[in-house]
């Protein structure tokens, strides 16, 4: 085990965090691909599942985990392909502008 | 090779927290979403040499399960609708939550008194909890915003039943965590299966409006539970991404919830429009219309022209038009701008999202908050397809459902075009009094039609 009781505390703490600071300063414009990247990111639960059903031992517990990753996978990768699809389509009128201020 | 793991995991939350950070400017929010994407890889690729996973069988259902679940999301994302991406990330949102609880059901089936702890199972089986919610809420979120789902659902005592389901629940999930492992399937299932139900029951009577909270809040919970599922399996990529997500989804909730000034309590237990409605007014004065070529006109020979956009204008596909319309008005040197209202669309930004897909450069769009004191200075407004967020009844009439929600003040405009398919209320069912007002007229029509005919008027100017 390497992370012990109250170091998953800490972890959860500074995470929480970490989470509220960076949606605080979102413009509203960004509301729907934010919410869908951040959709994006709990994808990673697809790790949790591969491990899940790799040591999976009984039918039962493979047919769960078979179907968790499947939903997992779906989580991942449709999250991703709808935030860059949306993301795509952001652009300013000031196309020469590199740096870009985001008035 | 454990090292090797651990430190993929480690640059995974690194990507994750940087990803989502450049995701918050219009400018980084691109190559956000690429960085997210390649720590998803990194660490999907490092789990295969997990010392964890084993066995033949279960590579190959690894495999195939994210080929099936992975492809079967690649076609669905890239063929969605811009229109329709509220109920698309409400369903992989709820596949997420899926996973998780079935992460929870695996871990609560080999639990033994000698491998596991109460603090582990406790936490196993709240993540279970949250995950199932959020699976079953989502679920039928999204059959609601798709169509699937028309109706919301009522029945005497509603309340009663979904308050003692939930409390079995919990009392169930008690006795998974102090069972010490030893724990009846029956049980277990059971938890499950209230679990889910409750999830449904609490999402059905929630009407459609409200529902982009409701998205937003169970994308929040998943985080939670992938969160705690990663405290369970002991996985730090798991733990830091999931409750990153919890903490911003929550944050995001409330923002949401804020903008419709529609506090979450108020969203989750009790019911908007649908039949409460409350004493209808008399309403003075009488609705005037006007054709699509004087209008256009009008907004020719305007200096300055607000148009705020809703919903409605991206059902009937309207946005091409308009900005091809803008594109005419700004040539002739007017002035134009886009008033976003926070809840336009189906959810925060969404509007954004689709006047961006139509080519329009996002800083000609403003914010409520930017805007709502220049539509005092501005010659036309022109509203299409948007209603209860200009209904200036939320200023004035304390008994409306929705009185003291912010709204656009395109009444104060000089003159209001209000761009509407007939007569009848918006979203709510509520009575919008704009269109009653001495300096509104009313377009009727078609979006799509309207805004052509808008074009072809400014372009028989020359």
């Amino acid at each position: 085990m390497i992370i012990e009781g109250f170091i998953a505390l800490y972890i959860f703490m500074l995470a929480a965090f970490t989470g509220y600071e960076i949606i605080s300063k979102v413009p509203v414009i960004l509301h729907t691909p934010l919410m869908s990247g951040s959709n994006f990111v709990h994808g990673i639960v697809l790790v949790g599942t591969m491990v899940a059903l790799g040591h999976a031992t009984t039918p039962l517990e493979q047919a769960i985990g078979f179907v968790a990753v499947i939903l997992a996978a779906g989580n991942a990768v449709g999250g991703y392909v709808v935030t860059e699809r949306m993301l795509e389509m952001f652009k300013t009128s000031k196309k020469d502008d590199k740096k870009g201020d985001n008035a | 090779m454990s090292m090797i793991i651990n430190l993929a995991y480690f640059a995974a939350a690194v990507l994750f927290i940087v990803g989502l950070k450049q995701m918050s400017s219009p400018t980084t929010a691109r190559p956000g979403i690429i960085w997210a994407g390649v720590g998803m890889v990194i660490a999907t690729l490092v789990t295969f040499v997990h010392p964890e996973v084993s066995g033949g069988v279960n590579y190959t259902l690894i495999i195939l399960g994210i080929a099936i679940g992975g492809g079967l999301a690649w076609w669905s994302g890239k063929k969605v609708a811009m229109t329709d991406m509220p109920q698309m990330i409400a369903l992989y949102n709820g596949m997420g939550g899926g996973a998780a609880a079935g992460i929870g059901a695996i871990y609560l089936l080999q639990a033994t008194p000698e491998t596991v702890s109460n603090t582990g199972l406790a936490i196993a089986t709240t993540g279970s909890l949250i995950g199932s919610v959020a699976f079953s809420g989502s679920l039928v979120a999204y059959a609601k915003l798709q169509g699937l789902m028309k109706k919301t659902f009522h029945f005497p005592g509603q309340q009663v039943v979904n308050i003692a389901i939930f409390a079995i629940t919990v009392i169930l999930g008690f006795m998974l965590a102090t069972g010490g492992g030893e724990i009846g399937s029956a049980t277990l299932l059971l938890f499950f299966v209230l679990s889910l139900a409750f999830g449904v029951l609490m999402t059905l009577p929630i009407g459609g409006a409200d529902m982009p909270v409701v998205i937003s809040l169970y994308n929040a919970l998943t985080g939670l539970a992938v969160g705690l599922k990663g405290i369970v399996l002991d996985n730090p990529a798991l733990m830091i991404a999931g409750i990153v997500v919890g903490a911003a989804g929550t944050l995001l909730t409330q923002l949401m919830a804020k903008a419709m000034n529609r506090p979450i309590k108020n969203i989750l237990f009790s019911q908007f429009g649908g039949g409460s409605g409350g004493a209808e007014e008399e309403i003075e004065g009488t609705m005037k219309e006007i054709q699509a070529n004087d209008a256009g006109i009008m907004m020719a020979y305007a200096e300055k022209v607000i148009i705020v956009p809703g919903y409605g204008m991206a059902v009937a596909q309207a946005q091409h038009k308009i900005w091809e319309f803008t594109q005419l008005l700004q040539k002739r040197g007017v002035d134009v701008k886009f008033a976003i209202h926070p809840v336009a669309g189906r959810m925060p930004g969404h509007m954004n999202v689709l006047l961006a897909e139509a080519g329009v450069p996002y800083d000609i769009i403003f914010d409520l908050d930017e805007i709502n004191e220049e539509f005092k200075t501005a010659d036309v407004a022109m509203v299409i397809g948007a209603n209860d967020v200009v209904n200036p009844v939320a200023r004035t009439n304390p008994d409306s459902p929705i009185y003291g929600m912010p709204i656009l003040n395109a009444d104060q405009a000089k003159n209001v075009i209000c761009v509407k398919r007939g007569k009848g209320s918006g979203f709510s069912g509520i009575e919008n009094h704009l269109f009653y007002a001495d300096n509104n007229q009313m377009l009727y029509g078609d979006g799509q039609k309207v805004a052509a005919e808008l074009v072809a008027s400014v372009k028989a100017l020359g």
